[in-house]
Formats: structure tokens, sequence, C-alpha cells
């Protein structure tokens, strides 16, 4: 029974990886570049539903609502200054360390406004959870609902891809944003439109994460951040279903290894894992073997 | 005759190199002109500059009146004109039937996108067939089609087709000439860059050459079919 309770963990935790590896895949796929200031997204998410909490007495709702419509405009205006301009720069390194400018930005302003201290942070998920076989399999309620959301996030944005007018010229600037231009694509918006998505998954991420793990800090998103990029270069960079599969493997990697090795050693693992797959099938679990164009 | 497309002095530099020195030709409405040349003479640069993928540096294009360089370059499609650009660019990872649509995605009447469908269909009954097919998966002639179809889609007045014959095999060169002679008779004006020099001139109504981002002769089709300079550089006779 406790195997099983250990691997529901792992679900969970991993479910929160794949929520923000969704983000950091489809910002890669369509932009081409990773927005190493994701994982900051998700502090910056969890503070203003804390900060809001605490205004209003604990009624965390419409701090979840503020907390995805605050971070979806830091993730317009983020692209907008910071990385717009660098499109096309000689080299892709340029907006790269400019993502890893942003990351330190966002954290030393949480520093800033917060402190350093760690601040305990109350669930949003009231609910005692779900008990099975007369007490001794307990599910709780943040880990249902996380991975249900998890789920309810990876249909919608794969109807919202494949169906929509939308999805699909992401599609097509994805593959080629010259030809996309050439049917009438406005590149500059599908990409906003990209990370205002991805930028509104990292909230949404954060009040789970924030809700299973109660310790917030200016650091809380750059671990997570990280792992989710590697679930995501796990699963195959660029690819949704692959952030999914990548982010629900570490997690359950991570949360076994923590029970029977070590929790010391579990992030070792969970990064050899990565050095593993690069090395076995650098593409990722589902990614394609992309050719370089001449 | 109306003019679709008016360029003039069109200058595009790479840096320090000059891709087009300063060209000027025009386009009438229901023509089709050729744009001939080798490699490197600044066919494919003049293409894009006139969709916008590439800024000028200096000069005007004029399309149906509307300044084109400084208009962002995704409205371009809207106001009627297309390109088949050269490689195809097909999106390789969505359907056929998915490629055609994007071709239409500046179009808001569903019922009108349906309609040039299936015109497209009768024109390219090829595409029909493999419309769930990965456009990846399709030959290379069958790419040209999908990229030709695409274009279409636009229901655009002015197309521009760029190396529509390159690596295909000789039957489907014919048949995409074929295509494009037809695509011009249903009132599609066409610009069309080519290195098979012959057979853009034997379906064009006129011609320029390209040479070095240069105009360096202009005229009718079929009089520079006789031209013995032109014979001798780019029809190898």
């Amino acid at each position: 029974m406790s195997f099983l309770t250990y691997l529901i963990n792992g679900l969970s935790l991993g479910s929160i990886y794949a929520i923000i590896a969704l983000g950091y895949t489809m910002v890669y796929g369509i932009a081409k570049m990773l927005n190493f200031a994701h994982g900051d997204f998700i502090m910056v998410g969890c503070y203003i539903i804390f900060s809001v909490s605490a205004a209003l007495g604990g009624n965390s709702v419409v701090g979840i609502i503020l907390a995805v419509i605050l971070c979806t405009l830091l993730g317009i205006t983020t692209e907008f200054v910071a990385y717009r301009p660098l499109r096309g720069a000689a080299s892709p390194l340029a907006v790269l360390i400019t993502a890893i400018g942003v990351s330190y930005f966002l954290e030393n302003v949480a520093l800033l406004i917060f402190g350093a201290d760690i601040k305990s942070f109350t669930s949003v998920i009231k609910w005692e959870g779900l008990s099975f076989a007369g007490g001794q399999l307990r599910i709780q309620g943040v880990t249902v609902v996380t991975i249900a959301v998890s789920v309810v996030i990876l249909i919608a944005l794969q109807l919202f891809i494949n169906k929509t007018k939308q999805g699909q010229a992401m599609l097509a600037v994805a593959e080629d944003k010259g030809a996309a231009t050439l049917m009438g694509i406005n590149v500059n918006k599908t990409i906003m439109l990209t990370f205002a998505i991805g930028s509104s998954l990292a909230a949404v991420a954060g009040a789970l994460l924030c809700s299973a793990y109660p310790s917030l800090s200016p650091y809380t998103g750059a671990m997570p951040g990280i792992k989710a990029f590697v679930a995501a270069v796990l699963g195959g960079i660029g690819s949704i279903p692959g952030a999914m599969i990548g982010g629900l493997v570490l997690g359950i990697v991570e949360i076994l290894s923590k029970t029977y090795i070590s929790s010391q050693l579990s992030d070792a693992i969970v990064f050899g894992i990565l050095v593993v797959v690069l090395l076995v099938k650098p593409t990722g679990i589902l990614g394609k073997v992309i050719q370089e164009k001449v | 005759m109306d003019q679709i497309l008016q360029v003039s002095n069109l200058s595009v530099y790479y840096g320090v190199i000059k891709a087009l020195k300063g060209i000027s030709f025009h386009v009438n409405k229901g023509e089709i002109v050729a744009l001939i040349g080798a490699n490197g003479a600044g066919k494919t640069t003049t293409l894009h500059t006139l969709s916008g993928l590439i800024q000028a540096n200096a000069g005007e294009i004029d399309y149906n009146g509307i300044n084109l360089r400084k208009t962002p370059n995704h409205k371009i499609v809207g106001m009627g004109m297309a390109q088949v650009p050269e490689g195809r660019r097909v999106f390789a990872e969505m359907t056929v039937l998915q490629n055609l649509k994007m071709g239409a995605f500046t179009r808001s009447s569903k019922a009108e996108m349906e309609e040039t469908l299936a015109d497209i269909y009768k024109r390219f009954p090829r595409l029909e067939e493999r419309k769930n097919q990965l456009a990846g998966t399709l030959s290379g002639g069958e790419q040209q089609m999908l990229a030709m179809g695409r274009a279409l889609m636009s229901h655009p007045d002015l197309i521009l087709m760029d190396e529509p014959s390159m690596g295909l095999s000789p039957i489907f060169v014919n048949e995409i000439f074929k295509i494009i002679e037809d695509v011009n008779k249903d009132g599609v004006t066409v610009l069309l860059v080519e290195q098979n020099a012959k057979k853009a001139l034997s379906i064009a109504n006129r011609a320029y050459v390209l040479e070095t981002g240069s105009i360096v002769k202009e005229g009718d089709a079929k009089d520079l079919l006789n031209d013995e300079a032109i014979k001798k550089a780019y029809l190898g006779e």
C-alpha cells in the first residue's frame, strides 16, 4: 500500500513538473528559445496568491485568478521587452543569457519586496482527499486536484493546437516562420500568445506546487524550473505530450528514489537520468530528429 | 494595360554585399512575367523582398497602389499577393489538408474557403487523395503541388512562384508548367522566377533577365527565346 501512495505522490509531483514543462516546451517549440526565467514566473505567481490571500483573509480563489492574469502579463511583457529585440540576433546565446538575467531580476525583486525569509504558504485546496481500503490508502486533496488539473490542461492544449486556427498557426510558426508569414500569420503575435499561455500555466503550477510543498521563498521556482526543463528535454523538447511524459517520469523517479534510495541522492538520480537519455536518445522520448536545413 | 505590380529602383544589401542593385520592373494584370537568371543573380531575394520576408534598403514596391514597403509582411497575402516559395516549404509535420487550410489563414468566410478547396482538389486530384497524409511524406512533385495549392487557397490576384521546377522529374516539370498556365488562364497574374529559362520563356508573356543584382535585359518572352546572347547563356544552345 505504501508503494502505491508513493507512486501517487510521484504522479502528483510529476504533474506539476509537467505543467511547468509544457510552458518550457511550447516556448521552445515556437520561439526556439529556452526561457530560463520560466521557473521564476512560478514564484511570482505564488507570491501573488500569498499576498492576495493574506489581504483577503484566506480567500485564495481571487489570488489564483489574479496570479494567472498577472503572470500572463508578465510573460507578454518579458517577451516584448527582453526577448523580442534579440530575435534575429547573431547568436542564439544572446537571448538565453538575457533569460538568465530576467530570472535573477525577478528573484531579486522578490527578495526586495518580500525578504529572504521563508513564508508559510496556505494550501489553496481545502479538500481533505480520498481514503481507500479502510484508511490504509489515503490520497490528499491537493494530489488528486494536481493530477486532474494537469490532465485537463493537456487535453485543452491539444484541442487548442489541433482544432483552432490560432493553434494551427502556432504549429506553422514552430516549423517555418518565413512560410508562416507568407500564409498571413503574424509571427510576433503568435509568439506572444505562446508566452501568454506558458506563463499562465506557470501561475497554475505555482498554486499547485506551493499547496503541496508549502514553503515560499524568492528561489521557490528555481529548482522546479530546472527540473521541468529536464522533463521537457527528457520527453523531447518542443513536444507537448513529451513534456507531459517527461514530467511524470521525473516526478515518480524523484519520489521513489527519495523513499527507497536516499533523499540526498534523489536529485542526482533525476539529473543522472537526463544524462543517460541524452546519451542514448538525444532527441528525448518523443523528440523528432531535426534535419538541419542547408 | 493595368499594372498590378510596379517595382522601382529596388535595392537590397546583405551587409556590404549588394544583392539587388536598384532593379525596376513591372507586371501587368493577367500576364505571366518570368524573371530568369543564374544562381545567385538575386531572383529569390527579389521575391522575398516583395513578400516582406527581407527588408529593402531603397526603392519602391507598388502593388495595386499600395506601398508594400510600408505594409506589415503578414498583411500582404490578405491583399491578394501570395508566394510559392523556393524549396516548397510546406509544413512537413502537418497534413496536406492542414497545409491547405493554412493557406487560407487570412480568409474569414468558411464557405468561400471550402469552395476554393474544392477548386484546388479539382486542379490537383492527388492532393485530395492524400489530404490526411503528412506533407513531409509527399514526393517532391506532390509537395510542389501542395505549395501551389496552399498559395491558391488565399485566392490571390498575383502569385509569385520561386523555382517551381527545381528538383523535379521532367514529367512533373511539364505538369507544373501546365498548371501555371491554367492558373493564369483562370485570371491569376503570375510572376515566375526560374532557372529553367527555356520552360519559363515558353509560357511567359514577358521576361526580365537578372544578372548579379541588375536587370540586364527585358522584353517579350518570344523575342528573348530567340535572342542569341540569351540562347548562349541560359538556354544551353
